[in-house]
């Protein structure tokens, strides 16, 4: 059987994943796609630990989650959208208009 | 002692004449134009109310020979120090504001004929009551801090009459030298009290018991608030040092001049000596010290006037001159000999102001003398008072400038001063003869123009001629006993404890005669230069004397300059370059510690979301010491 364990490294290198790839890519699409990581490496520990105490919550709020973020999709897509229209890119750097620092 | 409720009405008259003429010349400005006759009769109506009560008063005390004072309110009360806001009606002040408030009314009269059809017409007015009302504070005040009031008042006035024409930029700055040079002594006046007040301790602050307890008092504070009240003196009655303002006053219209030179004004320096003169006669050291800063003051002014070609100016420095013997008088201690030279010299040299304005006007507003002759128009009621003044002025028996002059020659003489005697002897005279010159010039050096009659407005020669017979006949007054007289002023300011003249007869006549030689010598000299002078070939006014001893440039450079150079020190280096540099460094650190932490703001997301993860762990980490997990 595999140990309680793998499935804990699996959903945290997941995680770790998505987070590095929040902060390390410029794409918007790549940003996206590493917060959904980062969603199912959260969901994968949730579910991981549901079975393992025979309990049903974590199991209902993981189904949550994954509607949630279906319904975030829609809304994160429509976004990027209008932000390309804007600046013909999907660059996130280049997004910094509210900026309070020197670049403006 | 008596209590009256005359005797405040004496200041509120040109008061309220000053406070009407005020508003009316506001309304005149804002609203619609208000006919000249109203301010005339106002500005000058409130004077003679003023003349009229102060004569029912002098008229009373002839006949009981009562004092009068008048406490209206407490104005101050600390702890034991009262000043009441009183005013004091004895012989000396009565004296005083008799002829200020009677020359005051005519100099009133002859400025609604210089004035007339002056745009400020109705604040000259406002100005001339003003000056009037703080004339008269200072001279009624029954204690030293109400004269104080009127002391200030006097200067702010001059200061407004003087800078009237504030159009022209010379005029201001005249203004301003007036009000500084005087504040440059009224700092000493101030000084002046303060110790006076810390030698006599708490006592009630009037005159009559600062009297009363002067015999308390250190001598030698007593000296330095009787110098210091002085220096006060000399700021206002324009003595070396703190003359400077005087001939340049005469940037302001004549009436001006008039009434600063005879009634008001320069008179409070010797009036405020009289005043404290229970101070100043228990300080012979400090009275020499006036009296010969006195004599040097009048020698000074008498010199530069000699060649001064512009004819107030001449006459300014004349004040400057007398007021230098009456400050040999109070000097001395001969009160009663000073307050009548101030009172012989009211009337003449209001009379010379009140001429000299005249043929100014007549000739539009010339004031060289040189210029004037040359163009020389009949001004027969003028030319007549004018020599009479001129007369009065040099010493010539028996117009009144002889009597008072003489009597202080005579008690510098008795008091053993000979050198002051024989300053104030070769003054007499230079006086009569720049008097003299100017007379000569103005009116009989040869000029081949026909003359052309100029009518002179009534109100200008009806003054005059009252003025005239004041400057004749004010020196029967005070008729010396070797020829016949009773004193009469002597008498009447008895309370003074002036010094008497007692000399054997024969002394006091070979006196006379020599003054009166001095002075016709005098006219005599300037006879032979000047009454066939050519005025086409005017003397300019130069060299060493001419230039007035370059005293003006002498104090621009040393406090002028220095002032400003300590200014100019002050604004760029420690205000700008330290106290701002401070402030700025400090402000500076806050501004760019502000921009290192808005470099946090960059709008970068991935940033942001870094700058999450990182806080999330510290969080995490926390929770999980802190919990113990």
């Amino acid at each position: 059987m595999i140990s309680l364990t793998s499935y804990a490294f699996v959903s945290m290198i997941l995680f770790s994943i998505g987070v590095i790839g929040v902060i390390a890519r410029r794409n918007i699409f790549v940003i996206y796609m590493s917060i959904e990581l980062m969603l199912n490496g959260v969901n994968l520990f949730l579910v991981t630990f549901a079975r393992y105490h025979f309990n049903m919550d974590p199991q209902i709020v993981t189904i949550m989650v994954i509607s949630i973020a279906a319904a975030e999709a829609a809304i994160f897509l429509s976004v990027i959208i209008l932000l390309y229209r804007s600046k013909k890119s999907l660059d996130t750097d280049i997004f910094t208009t509210l900026t309070q620092g020197e670049k403006s | 002692m008596m209590d009256t409720s005359l005797l405040v009405w004496i200041i509120l008259a040109p008061l309220l004449g000053a406070i009407l003429n005020g508003g009316l010349y506001f309304y005149h400005i804002k609203k619609k134009p208000v006919p000249e006759l109203v301010f005339s009769l106002i500005g000058t109506g409130t004077p003679l109310i003023a003349f009229l009560i102060t004569l029912s008063i002098f008229l009373d005390m002839v006949d009981t020979g009562n004092t009068y004072k008048q406490v209206l309110f407490t104005w101050l009360n600390i702890d034991n120090l009262n000043i009441a806001m009183g005013f004091l009606g004895d012989n000396l002040a009565i004296f005083m504001s008799m002829f200020v408030t009677f020359i005051g009314w005519l100099i009133h009269i002859y400025a609604i004929g210089y004035m007339t059809g002056d745009n400020g017409f109705g604040k000259f007015f406002a100005y001339f009551n003003l000056f009037l009302a703080s004339m008269l504070i200072l001279v009624l005040a029954d204690n030293p801090v109400i004269l104080f009031i009127g002391w200030e008042g006097v200067g702010l006035c001059s200061y407004l009459l003087i800078a009237f024409y504030y159009t022209n930029k010379e005029n201001v700055i005249a203004g301003n030298k007036a009000f500084i040079a005087n504040r440059v002594g009224d700092f000493g006046f101030l000084l002046g009290l303060i110790t006076l007040f810390f030698a006599l301790g708490e006592v009630d602050l009037s005159f009559t018991s600062l009297e009363a307890n002067i015999t308390n008092a250190s001598p030698g504070l007593l000296a330095l608030s009787g110098f210091l009240l002085f220096v006060g003196a000399m700021g206002k009655s324009a003595q070396i040092p703190l003359y400077v303002w005087l001939p340049d006053a005469m940037a302001g219209p004549t009436p001006i001049s008039a009434l600063i030179h005879a009634a008001t004004m320069v008179t409070a320096g010797v009036y405020m000596v009289a005043r404290f003169h229970f101070l100043y006669t228990g300080i012979e050291e400090i009275g020499t010290f006036i009296a010969y800063i006195g004599a040097f003051s009048a020698l000074f002014a008498a010199v530069i006037a000699t060649r001064q070609t512009d004819i107030k100016k001449i006459l300014a420095y004349s004040t400057m001159s007398q007021l230098g013997y009456m400050f040999i008088a109070v000097g001395l201690g001969f009160y009663s000999s000073g307050l009548f030279h101030v009172l012989t010299h009211a009337f003449f040299k209001a009379m010379l102001f009140m001429g000299a304005g005249g043929i100014i006007i007549a000739l539009h507003h010339e004031q060289n003398i040189f210029k004037i002759a040359q163009h020389r128009a009949s001004l027969p009621i003028i030319s007549i008072t004018f020599l009479i003044g001129v007369i009065a002025i040099s010493g010539i028996p028996p117009f009144s400038g002889f009597f008072s002059k003489d009597a202080i020659l005579a008690a510098a003489f008795q008091e053993g001063q000979y050198l002051i005697w024989l300053i104030g002897m070769f003054t007499a005279f230079l006086t009569a003869f720049y008097m003299f010159r100017m007379y000569f010039i103005v009116f009989i050096a040869p000029n081949k123009h026909t003359k052309s009659y100029v009518r002179t407005s009534p109100t200008i020669t009806i003054p005059l001629l009252i003025l005239a017979i004041g400057a004749f006949g004010a020196g029967f007054l005070n008729l010396p006993a070797v020829l016949g007289g009773e004193h009469m002023v002597d008498t009447w300011l008895a309370m003074l404890n002036s010094n008497t003249i007692h000399m054997s007869h024969f002394t006091e006549w070979v006196l006379m005669i020599v003054s009166v030689a001095v002075a016709a010598s005098g006219i005599f000299v300037a006879y032979k230069k000047y009454s066939q002078f050519d005025v086409f070939k005017p003397e300019e006014e130069t060299g060493l004397i001419g230039n007035k001893f370059y005293v003006d440039e002498f104090y621009d450079k040393i406090f002028v300059q220095f002032s400003k150079k300590i200014s100019t020190f002050i604004d760029k280096t420690i205000d700008d370059k330290i106290i701002d540099g401070f402030i700025m460094q400090t402000c500076n650190q806050f501004i760019s510690f502000g921009k290192k932490v808005a470099t946090l703001q960059n709008a970068n997301v991935r940033f942001y979301a870094a700058f999450m993860l990182v806080g999330m762990s510290c969080v995490f980490v926390y929770l999980y010491i802190s919990l113990g997990l």
